[in-house]
């Protein structure tokens, strides 16, 4: 059994090297269950890169990445989702010509374990519509759900990709820029459905806008140059000179 | 959606039927037809729905038309037991093959499929003492289909046995696309990385569809063998690999029915047209296949649904 | 040993052709992505260019050699300009259904206008024959190929690494979407490349006569020969090809004379085999 110190996903001394270039180096981040934690940094600090590590996306050239309290660095990324870790992109990665809802089936029949089934057609299977519906009605997103994807506007689509994450039910979200695209007034609507999702479901998400991440995180990591740079509670980053250092003259802090 | 209406499909259906009656001359190229829709659809769950594009497709045909006309030149010719025979070997060979499509990129990829259709068209060629080479498989003897029906001159037994093969598998076949599975298919065509980051295990289903497509394609091929008693070595050659991505393209991927359209559009075409100058027929079908490209990308059955979306 | 050396020999003067023809593809799929299966008939077009002049206009052959590359090249600078420019940013499958029209078209054109026999070809008296060389008889002709190619290739070389446009086109090609942020005008980059490229196809085809024959078939006989030389090679560089092209003239050349039975089956297998193990080509980026 867990002692409840193990952390939900932690890596240990993780690096990711395009030849001579580190993206990531030796990062070694710790999520707590039901954590609400935030992944800033400059741009070109190696969040997103590190993030395709944490999913599987990319192999690291060194270090581990830590599920519960077992190794999962050798998994592909299908294998993580299955595992309960899901993640958002920073650009929209939707299925252009398929509905909404027909999207969201599809990640829920997925996720149960449907997806191979041949023999029954999609409408048929009722439960997982009712699923469907109910995650788009979250989401403010219902009356999209006959609409082809790529008609929808940016800021639906933007949902969209939240939905897909989210109907894989995953016990970690990592979520790239979740606002990103969509006005202000939603955006602040939007991560409060993601906040407000179980207490025992890890969300690490990155951000820009300073507003949302003082907001929503409880936790933050600063991410400089492929390297962390500090991490701990919201007023501790506010107040710590380095990170002024390094925003200075981008963005005012809270 | 037009072709959505069941009464609308019950028509298409009756027609080869009414043809049956009505033009019994044609029962021949009727057949062809026939089986040539069954060979696109095959290529159309590739194509149309998992988005691989093969230029090798006719190495399934011809396996199993050759796999069928084999078995029958050597004595046995059962029909139906021939079609399993063909769709066994077809299996086989599409699903090692599969593992060498699902690897590479989109260029290498292409690139193995046309490989394999010139790999076994070479073989196929070479081993003349096996297949009878350029002058094609011939002695090939079928007995009655399910032992009552008698191979007739006039391709009446044919083209009602290609007629019910096809019906059959169409019905399975439209099965599986409305299925979980073809909408996995799909979701792998529209954005294979999004297919990832949901936990599918995109490449055992793209191996599983390829087997299926080849098995099909296998099926069509021993019916053609049954149906003219002949196999030649066109049945693995690239041209019909290409004159079928055509038949799929003009049909409308992605939808089995466009499969059968383009197939019916194009052999009619074909065969009246070659008939009279072979050359302005190979001229006006690259310049259709260039036309289509930039105005009718979605084919007969594309432009036929947004006509009805206007109306 | 000395039969050897003839087939070796062969095979080098049967891969600097393929490798000439297929320079064009490998630096059009590398710019633009572009899956091209009409490469072969901007060559067929250099081909009875060639033809013509020399049966019509009694133009000598090697002269003939420099209007083929012109007018292919213009032919390429028309289709690029009105047709291929539109499909840049179109399916796999787009190009490859549009590339496959062009073909049907060119061929029913050729067949239209010269039949669809083997054009005759009068090589002029000093490049026909073999020559002695430490013990061993060589083809005046296939010399003649070998030597011309070499000489292109350095030219070319030389273009692409010391001149403004070979810079660009090398930008272009590693990241257009930079070359673009650079201010390099990647269009004008993509359409001169593309003329030069059925250019050289063309004059490869002329070249070729002799060597691979010309009929109005030709794109389509081809068409897996170019492919598979820039696409085992690698797309989007000038090693890659030369280094498939040879070893594809070589083993297509010895096949066919120590193991006839099998002929061009070696080649198909030995192209998958290769596609497994270096699937972005033997000298290509991992995209």
């Amino acid at each position: 059994m867990e002692t409840p110190v193990t952390a939900a996903l932690r890596t240990e001394s993780l690096s990711m090297h395009f030849g001579e270039l580190a993206a990531v180096n030796g990062v070694s981040l710790s999520l707590a269950r039901g954590a609400r934690h935030a992944l800033i940094g400059p741009n070109g600090a190696g969040k997103t890169t590190l993030i395709n590590l944490l999913t599987g996306v990319l192999e690291p050239t060194a270090g581990e990445v830590y599920l519960g309290g077992e190794s999962i660095t050798p998994l592909p990324q299908h294998r993580r989702v299955k595992r309960g870790i899901a993640r958002t992109y920073q650009i929209n990665t939707l299925f252009a010509n398929l509905t909404v809802l027909e999207s969201v089936m599809l990640a829920i029949l997925e996720r149960k374990g449907f997806g191979a089934r041949w023999w029954r057609a999609v409408k048929d299977y009722r439960e997982e519509h009712g699923e469907a519906m109910a995650l788009l009605s979250t989401l403010k997103l219902a009356g999209d759900a006959n609409t082809r994807t790529a008609e929808l506007p940016y800021g639906h689509q933007r949902l969209v990709e939240i939905a897909l994450a989210l109907a894989t039910r995953p016990s970690i979200l990592l979520l790239d820029e979740p606002a990103a695209g969509i006005p202000a007034a939603e955006s602040v609507e939007v991560l409060g459905v993601i906040a407000a999702l179980p207490a025992d479901v890890t969300i690490l998400f990155i951000e820009h806008d300073m507003d949302l991440v003082f907001r929503f995180a409880e936790r933050i990591t600063v991410l400089v140059a492929g390297r962390v740079l500090v991490e701990g509670a919201p007023d501790e980053i506010a107040r710590d000179p380095g990170v002024k250092a390094v925003y200075l003259g981008k963005e005012s802090l809270a | 959606m037009k072709p959505g209406l069941p009464a609308v499909q019950i028509a298409f259906w009756l027609l080869p039927i009414a043809a049956f009656f009505l033009l019994p001359g044609y029962l021949v190229l009727g057949s062809q037809i026939l089986i040539v829709s069954l060979f696109a659809m095959s290529l159309d769950l590739l194509l149309g729905y998992a988005g691989i594009v093969s230029l090798g497709h006719a190495a399934f045909f011809g396996l199993g038309a050759y796999t069928a006309g084999l078995l029958a030149a050597h004595g046995w010719g059962e029909p139906l037991t021939g079609l399993l025979g063909a769709a066994a070997i077809a299996a086989i060979f599409g699903f090692v093959v599969s593992f060498l499509v699902v690897r590479g990129e989109d260029l290498a990829r292409l690139m193995v499929t046309l490989g394999v259709g010139l790999l076994l068209f070479e073989a196929a060629n070479r081993a003349a003492f096996i297949t009878g080479g350029v002058d094609g498989l011939s002695g090939v003897t079928m007995w009655k289909v399910l032992g009552v029906f008698p191979f007739d001159l006039a391709g009446k037994t044919g083209f009602l046995y290609s007629y019910a093969v096809l019906l059959l598998i169409f019905l399975v076949l439209r099965r599986v696309v409305d299925s979980p599975f073809g909408l996995s298919l799909v979701g792998i065509r529209e954005n294979r990385k999004r297919m990832d980051a949901i936990g599918a295990p995109v490449n055992r289903r793209l191996v599983a569809v390829f087997t299926l497509g080849a098995t099909v394609a296998g099926v069509a091929g021993a019916l053609l063998a049954q149906t003219t008693q002949f196999v030649g070595l066109d049945t693995l050659g690239f041209e019909r690999s290409a004159d079928l991505l055509i038949m799929v393209v003009v049909g409308g991927t992605g939808r089995l029915y466009g499969a059968i359209v383009g197939t019916l559009v194009f052999m009619v075409a074909q065969d009246y047209l070659s008939g009279i100058n072979p050359v302005y027929w190979q001229f006006w079908l690259g310049l259709l296949l260039i036309l289509i490209v930039f105005f009718a990308r979605g084919g007969v059955l594309g432009a036929l649904e947004a006509l009805w979306k206007r109306r | 040993m000395g039969q050897a050396i003839g087939v070796l020999f062969d095979g080098i003067a049967y891969g600097s052709l393929l490798f000439l023809v297929s320079l064009g593809l490998s630096v059009t799929m590398g710019l633009m992505n572009f899956v091209n299966l009409a490469h072969g008939a901007f060559a067929m077009a250099g081909g009875f260019t060639c033809v013509l002049a020399m049966t019509r206009l009694g133009i000598p052959f090697l002269a003939t050699l420099p209007l083929a590359f012109v007018v292919t090249a213009a032919i390429g600078a028309v289709l690029e300009r009105f047709l291929y420019r539109r499909l840049y940013n179109a399916g796999e499958l787009d190009q490859v259904l549009f590339s496959i029209g062009l073909t049907f078209m060119s061929i029913a054109t050729a067949t239209y206008f010269f039949g669809s026999s083997q054009q005759p070809m009068h090589l002029p008296a000093f490049l026909r024959g073999q020559f002695h060389f430490l013990g061993g008889d060589f083809g005046v002709y296939r010399a003649f190929l070998i030597g011309t190619v070499i000489v292109l290739t350095a030219v070319l070389g030389f273009l692409l690494t010391h001149t403004r446009f070979g810079a660009q086109v090398r930008a272009s090609v590693d990241d257009s979407t930079a070359a673009r942020g650079l201010g390099i005008n990647v269009d004008r980059v993509f359409s001169v490349a593309f003329a030069l490229g059925s250019g050289l196809a063309g004059l490869g085809g002329g070249l070729g006569i002799e060597v691979l024959g010309l009929d109005s078939t030709f794109p389509l006989t081809y068409m897996v020969y170019f492919l598979l030389v820039v696409v085992v090679g690698g797309v989007g560089t000038i090693k890659g090809p030369i280094a498939a092209a040879l070893l594809l003239g070589v083993l297509d050349v010895a096949g066919k004379y120590y193991v006839p039975q099998i002929g061009a089956f070696v080649i198909y297998a030995a192209m998958i085999v290769l596609l497994m193990l270096f699937p972005a080509g033997l000298f290509g980026k991992r995209r």
